[in-house]
């Protein structure tokens, strides 16, 4: 029981970390941005690349994960997303649709179609006895970085200029630009970094979620729940959802693995039903 | 004829280039008679991309899981075929489409109502959720669908009991693009009865419509139950004529490839659909002959490709051809 529930907590962080950056895209620019997931798979895959090939140790492959991703990431905002935002929804549809087919059939090509192991450090493995169940080293691991993460991202957007100009662009683009704020330029470097956070989350998890080439279209749709679920003008909307979404799944697939695959889909069909805006939105929006 | 009925005839009248396609499309049969493999994938595919075009380009309805009514056409056809292989009526081809395109039009009336609200995204969330939802449960029930291996032993019988299938796809691609035909007459009596235009009021504006007194919830479910129909009907003509039946027919992305044939062709005016199937039909032959594994990537590069620099698609193209050859028309 126990076991299960820090399962899905752990499952959950990731969730958050992953779909994190999806929220700001979706809420600042009104983006759709269905290649969301090719970042976190890219994440995944340069770590492992840099431990089989270059023998780098796991701790040190999770920042470069992230730098990359996010280099990756701006690169792409300035010379391609950048042209799509005054577009419709099923340009920006398409266009990331087609970014993601790319980068499944790219990483089939260079890294082969079959799923990748990582190699934890020895001190990750293991499981850990705790009263009413046990959990895995490696989850309580995630379930520390990630739980450091919206903290600080919290703090990062309550306490600093940036977070602020941030909070003001998702709010009222036009008047945050009219205010003198480059929305453009807080765009690209926020959209960097929710990829280099993708990334994070795709090396974190792919020891937990499975990797392969067709990892963004088998997660776009939990990226995409986090998202509508959560809402995207907090960090705690997100933060829930992802918790919720992740015990669910764990819990549902573990208890009624007849029907488990259709619990996500189904709840957030309903919830999308009762509450087109998000869960955790305020309803005077 | 004056008014209102004055624009109409204007604007269901028959035009050449209307008349020469189709013409055309049936001397191919004739013609080519060692391709009539690919052009009876065409006629499937020209099928699902004209339904999808229902919804996206006239009712502007973004949907990611079209792919859900094709496949439940395909079962539906297939296990008709399988199981009264020896019945003369439920066995017949032309009843077992009929059939599945009654069972994709229930499922597309059940799931019209989720599209009714919300924005884009919810809309693509939620037909992305119901394929998932659909191909879930086809993948489950495997003792029925045959699960992962595909639903195998589907004999059709011979089309109206009278044209046999035959291993050159003669009999296949007559009967597809005769069934083409027939629904591509019934969409284009649709799209320009008063019910299309309707439609297109709520595309371009939902609250305008509402105003001028259009049921606007009426009419979105009305189109998307049509559109799931004849995607279903695509789905079971490529079961009968490939004797198969498979969860990939269900897939995100066969979606994902609708939509790109409906982004070649261009959206909105019915020959997009058919323009774009050709496109990507002979496309995914030629690619597939080289690099199978990597269609994928073709396919990506295309869509990026035809949003940034060609979003009119083909009918785009040949709209700002014609306007240039002859300024005083507006077509």
């Amino acid at each position: 029981m126990l076991t299960i529930l820090l399962d899905g907590v752990a499952y959950g962080m990731l969730l958050f970390v992953l779909a994190v950056g999806l929220c700001v895209t979706m809420g600042l620019m009104n983006f759709i941005n269905l290649a969301h997931g090719a970042f976190a798979m890219a994440g995944g895959y340069v770590t492992i690349l840099l431990m089989q090939r270059a023998g780098l140790s796991f701790y040190l492959c999770l920042p470069l994960a992230f730098l990359v991703t996010a280099a990756a990431g701006l690169v792409l905002e300035r010379t391609l997303y950048v042209r799509l935002y005054d577009k419709s929804h099923l340009d920006q549809v398409l266009f990331s649709l087609g970014l993601v087919f790319m980068a499944m059939a790219g990483v089939d090509y260079v890294m082969g179609g079959n799923q990748q192991i990582i190699q934890l450090p020895p001190e990750l493995r293991g499981r850990l006895q705790v009263p009413g169940g046990s959990i895995g080293v490696y989850r309580l691991f995630i379930i520390a970085i990630c739980g450091v993460l919206p903290l600080g991202l919290q703090q990062a957007l309550t306490r600093t200029r940036f977070g602020s100009r941030l909070r003001a662009a998702v709010d009222d683009r036009r008047v945050a630009r009219g205010l003198g704020i480059d929305v453009a330029k807080l765009f690209a470097l926020t959209f960097a970094f929710g990829s280099g956070l993708a990334g994070l989350g795709g090396a974190l998890g792919a020891e937990v979620l499975g990797l392969d080439p067709t990892f963004p279209v088998k997660f776009m749709i939990y990226f995409l729940i986090v998202v509508s679920v959560g809402g995207a003008t907090t960090i705690t909307g997100p933060f829930f959802a992802s918790i919720l979404l992740g015990i669910a799944d764990v819990a549902g697939k573990y208890y009624v693995p007849a029907i488990g695959g259709f619990i996500i889909y189904t709840v957030m069909v309903v919830v999308l039903i009762w509450r087109p805006a998000g869960l955790f939105v305020k309803a005077a929006r | 004829m004056r008014g209102p009925a004055r624009f109409r005839s204007m604007q269901t009248g028959w035009r050449w280039y209307e008349i020469v396609f189709w013409a055309a499309a049936f001397a191919m049969l004739v013609l080519a008679p060692s391709r009539l493999l690919l052009l009876n994938e065409i006629a499937i595919f020209a099928l699902l991309a004209l339904s999808l075009d229902l919804i996206l380009g006239f009712a502007g309805i973004v949907s990611l899981g079209h792919a859900a009514f094709f496949g439940v056409g395909a079962y539906t056809a297939g296990l008709l075929a399988k199981h009264f292989s020896e019945h003369a009526l439920l066995g017949d081809p032309t009843i077992g489409l009929g059939i599945a395109a009654l069972t994709a039009a229930i499922i597309g009336f059940a799931s019209s109502f989720l599209v009714l609200r919300g924005s884009d995204l919810t809309r693509l969330m939620v037909t992305l959720g119901v394929a998932l939802i659909v191909q879930e449960i086809a993948n489950r029930l495997d003792w029925i669908t045959g699960g992962a291996d595909g639903l195998q032993g589907v004999l059709p019988r011979p089309v109206l009991g009278a044209f046999e299938f035959d291993l050159y796809g003669r009999t296949a691609a007559t009967y597809s693009l005769v069934v083409l035909f027939i629904a591509f007459v019934v969409a284009r009596q649709v799209v320009h009865a008063p019910f299309g235009l309707g439609l297109k009021a709520i595309r371009d504006n939902r609250l305008r419509a509402e105003a001028i007194g259009i049921p606007v919830n009426r009419r979105l479910i009305a189109i998307y139950t049509l559109a799931a129909a004849l995607a279903g009907m695509a789905g079971a003509l490529l079961a009968q004529t490939t004797q198969f039946a498979s969860l990939d027919m269900l897939d995100f992305q066969r979606s994902a490839e609708a939509l790109l044939m409906l982004v070649i062709g261009g959206a909105g005016n019915l020959f997009g659909g058919l323009l774009g199937a050709i496109v990507f039909a002979i496309a995914h032959d030629v690619l597939k002959g080289i690099t199978a594994q990597y269609w994928q990537f073709w396919l990506g590069l295309s869509l990026i490709i035809l949003v940034l620099f060609a979003r009119g698609g083909l009918t785009g193209l040949l709209r700002l051809l014609y306007r240039r050859v002859r300024p005083e028309a507006a077509p």
